[in-house]
């Protein structure tokens, strides 16, 4: 198609939007949009309710309302909870070794065991949610850098045995020598395993998930801090709870502003993050997280003030996980969030 | 040198004419493909009927949808090809106008089987208008309505009279039905087979995109990765399942069993660059006959997704029909998704170690 017709078509796309999908399916799959017949112009008017950033109601076509994309077929508890346990173990294991080469085993145990058991029970749920859980060991079949999922794969079958070598000499008081060097080997692969899981969900078609590829390992990133220092405070002793303290604070920050960074860059692909249940949930996200730092650091020595902190930093870092992973599930249910971000794309092109 | 780059540049995005040299097929047969003519498409739906008989595709509802005569609805892990079914109230591009209200139906089927001159020119038995194709064939067939359903008329007296065709309020006949086989595009790069993490997607010597069923796990991956809404899992089966282009038949020197099943040739199988040329030149034909909405989908090498190895001529914008305007393979952006990744997990660590910076209190 030539430059010039497709901008013709472009107008005429507009122009005849209202009557080029059909007269059945417009209002057949996914009930009447208010003002979707009218014709918008230039004037772009807001749909959704909250903190939305400013995105014009683009006209579109579509086939009887229906996706353009399949959605994931991943069932939310197993995934979404792999995003967060995998966060959880990541940091953790940071927290571990910085507890270990500082001298405070208070904070050095829980870290060690939270991160092998966040990381068992992650690996659980990936199984699980396999349609042929007997055939996962086909993961590791192949490493392919062009698949996040291989790539973390193998990222795990490293990681999981180093925590699991640590937890247990912790357990045991032996071998300690042993310990130390799988203690710091986990921190070492830690970040990435918290992070890597950002490109596992933005290397898909999925806009709210492609659409925020830059932002969205360092959201996971603070997540996994947030987690990680959570559970430090439920579990150490304040006394040497100083770091997951400072840790609960610079994570809640990364996560927040990279979450609105994010959504800044996204246009229409952040709108799902605003609307129903992926809503409520990063409202919780922000709220709990927040409020988690903010009383980690003013009463985190009170031993039961730090659990509640510590109780609010680890369901916030879930709610996000869940918002995040529902919201990308949305964006790919309507074919708005494909259709109209790409024909504004040819728009510009032309 | 030269060659060598060729081949194994643009491995994630851009144009890649030799896709199976890439893949590491030294002496690979030429590219194969579809070139699906929605032009021509009667919406029969033979393509998806032969397509789970050949490859023992199960039964996945039959359910009716009611927006449309597709009750298909969409490609899936059951669904390889599907007849998508659009009405719209629009004329067809270079369709003289017609208004039906004169016509009478039965009078024209009561003069069936006689020599009556005109019944065989409404019918189209006229060699002609018959053999010419719909661009350039549209105005004798609506000379041949229009001429001969008058002339038919007076001899059916007491004929159910009236409008019998949605008429718009100006009184002109606007009505076009858009049908169109959709089907697996095996892309140039593909973004199910990147980011497949057993290797159970691959590349056939033929180009193609398999999915490898004894190799599946079931992960999942490929689904919201692929940019069409194609491969999906079957439920009770764990595993992801789409198009193979008919692998197994293109082994023994067979066309895939929708080609070898579409009446009118709407889908027309053969390698990639002759089909190109083939959708070129009947672009041009239906633009000289008036159809200018008549646009190729998926041809170019130069678009997202590196040029489709299924490609469309289209009546109507992509999004009409259920496809993306412009698709783009996800991995397109992979490097930079691993830097922003890899950055973010060294602030993490400068994070932890900014935490433990001071002495304990």
């Amino acid at each position: 198609m030539s430059g010039e017709e497709g901008c013709d078509d472009f107008r005429h796309f507009r122009d005849e939007a209202s009557m080029s999908g059909s007269d059945a399916g417009r209002d057949g799959v996914r009930g009447a949009r208010p003002g979707r017949e009218a014709l918008t112009g230039a004037h772009g008017r807001r749909r959704g309710r909250g903190e939305q950033p400013m995105v014009p109601d683009a006209e579109f076509s579509s086939y009887y309302g229906t996706p353009v994309l399949n959605k994931p077929t991943w069932k939310p508890l197993d995934i979404a909870g792999y995003l967060y346990l995998g966060g959880l173990a990541g940091a953790s294991s940071l927290l571990a070794a910085g507890g270990q080469l500082t001298g405070r085993p208070g904070l050095a145990a829980p870290a060690k065991l939270g991160a092998a058991g966040a990381i068992s029970l992650s690996l659980a749920a990936l199984v699980h949610d396999l349609g042929r859980p007997a055939r996962f060991l086909n993961m590791l079949r192949v490493f392919k850098p062009t698949s996040p999922m291989s790539v973390g794969s193998w990222l795990l079958a490293g990681y999981a045995p180093l925590t699991l070598a640590a937890a247990a000499t912790e357990v045991a008081g032996r071998y300690r020598l042993l310990g130390s060097a799988a203690t710091v080997a986990s921190a070492v692969l830690g970040p990435a395993v918290a992070t890597y899981t950002a490109v596992l969900l933005s290397d898909t078609a999925v806009p709210s998930w492609h659409e925020g590829y830059r932002e969205l390992p360092f959201v996971f990133a603070g997540s996994a801090a947030t987690a990680a220092s959570g559970l430090a405070l439920a579990a150490a002793p304040p006394a040497q709870a100083g770091p997951a303290r400072r840790l609960a604070v610079l994570g809640a920050a990364l996560e927040l502003g990279a979450f609105r960074a994010m959504k800044r860059r996204m246009g229409l692909a952040a709108e799902p993050f605003g609307q129903g249940g992926p809503r409520v949930l990063m409202r919780a996200a922000e709220l709990l997280t927040a409020g988690g730092a903010v009383l980690a650091v003013s009463r985190g020595g009170d031993r039961r003030l730090a659990v509640v902190a510590g109780a609010a930093l680890l369901t916030g870092s879930a709610a996000l996980r869940f918002g995040v992973f529902q919201a990308g599930v949305a964006s790919a249910e309507d074919p708005r969030y494909t259709v109209v971000p790409q024909r504004e794309g040819l728009a510009r092109d032309h | 040198m030269r060659d060598a780059d060729d081949r194994h540049g643009n491995a994630l995005y851009g144009p890649q004419p030799d896709v199976s040299g890439a893949s590491g097929y030294p002496d690979a047969p030429p590219r194969v493909g579809f070139f699906t003519d929605t032009s021509v498409c009667i919406g029969c739906k033979a393509c998806e009927v032969a397509c789970k008989e050949w490859n023992a595709i199960p039964e996945d509802g039959l359910e009716l949808t009611g927006m449309s005569y597709d009750n298909t609805r969409g490609l899936g892990a059951d669904t390889w090809r599907h007849v998508a079914f659009v009405e719209q109230r629009k004329p067809l591009g270079g369709q003289e106008p017609v208004a039906h209200d004169d016509v009478d139906v039965f009078a024209a089927a009561s003069s069936l089987g006689t020599d009556a001159p005109s019944a065989a020119s409404s019918l189209g038995t006229d060699p002609p208008s018959a053999g010419s194709s719909l661009g350039t064939g549209a105005p004798s067939a609506a000379s041949s309505l229009g001429t001969g359903a008058p002339s038919a008329a007076p001899t059916a007296a007491g004929a159910p009279a009236g409008p019998i065709s949605p008429v718009s309020p100006d009184g002109r006949t606007e009505l076009r039905w858009l049908m169109s086989s959709d089907v697996c595009k095996h892309c140039t790069h593909a973004a199910c087979l990147d980011v497949c993490p057993t290797g159970a997607l691959f590349r056939t010597e033929f180009g193609t995109v398999v999915v490898q069923e004894d190799v599946c796990n079931g992960c999942g991956y490929c689904v919201p990765a692929c940019p069409y809404g194609v491969i999906d899992q079957r439920k009770d089966d764990g595993r992801v399942w789409k198009c193979t282009l008919c692998y197994d038949r293109l082994g023994v020197g067979l066309e895939p069993a929708c080609a070898k099943s579409c009446p009118t040739d709407s889908i027309q199988f053969g390698p990639l660059e002759e089909l190109r040329e083939r959708a070129r030149t009947r672009v041009a034909q239906l633009h000289a006959a008036g159809v200018t909405d008549a646009r190729l989908y998926g041809d170019s090498p130069d678009d997202g997704v590196g040029g489709a190895g299924a490609f469309f001529l289209l009546l109507d914008e992509p999004e009409v029909y259920g496809l993306p305007p412009d698709p783009v393979v996800t991995t397109r952006d992979l490097p930079g998704m691993w830097r922003h990744a890899a950055v973010a997990a060294a602030a993490l660590a400068a994070l932890a170690v900014g935490s433990f910076a001071r002495r304990p209190r």
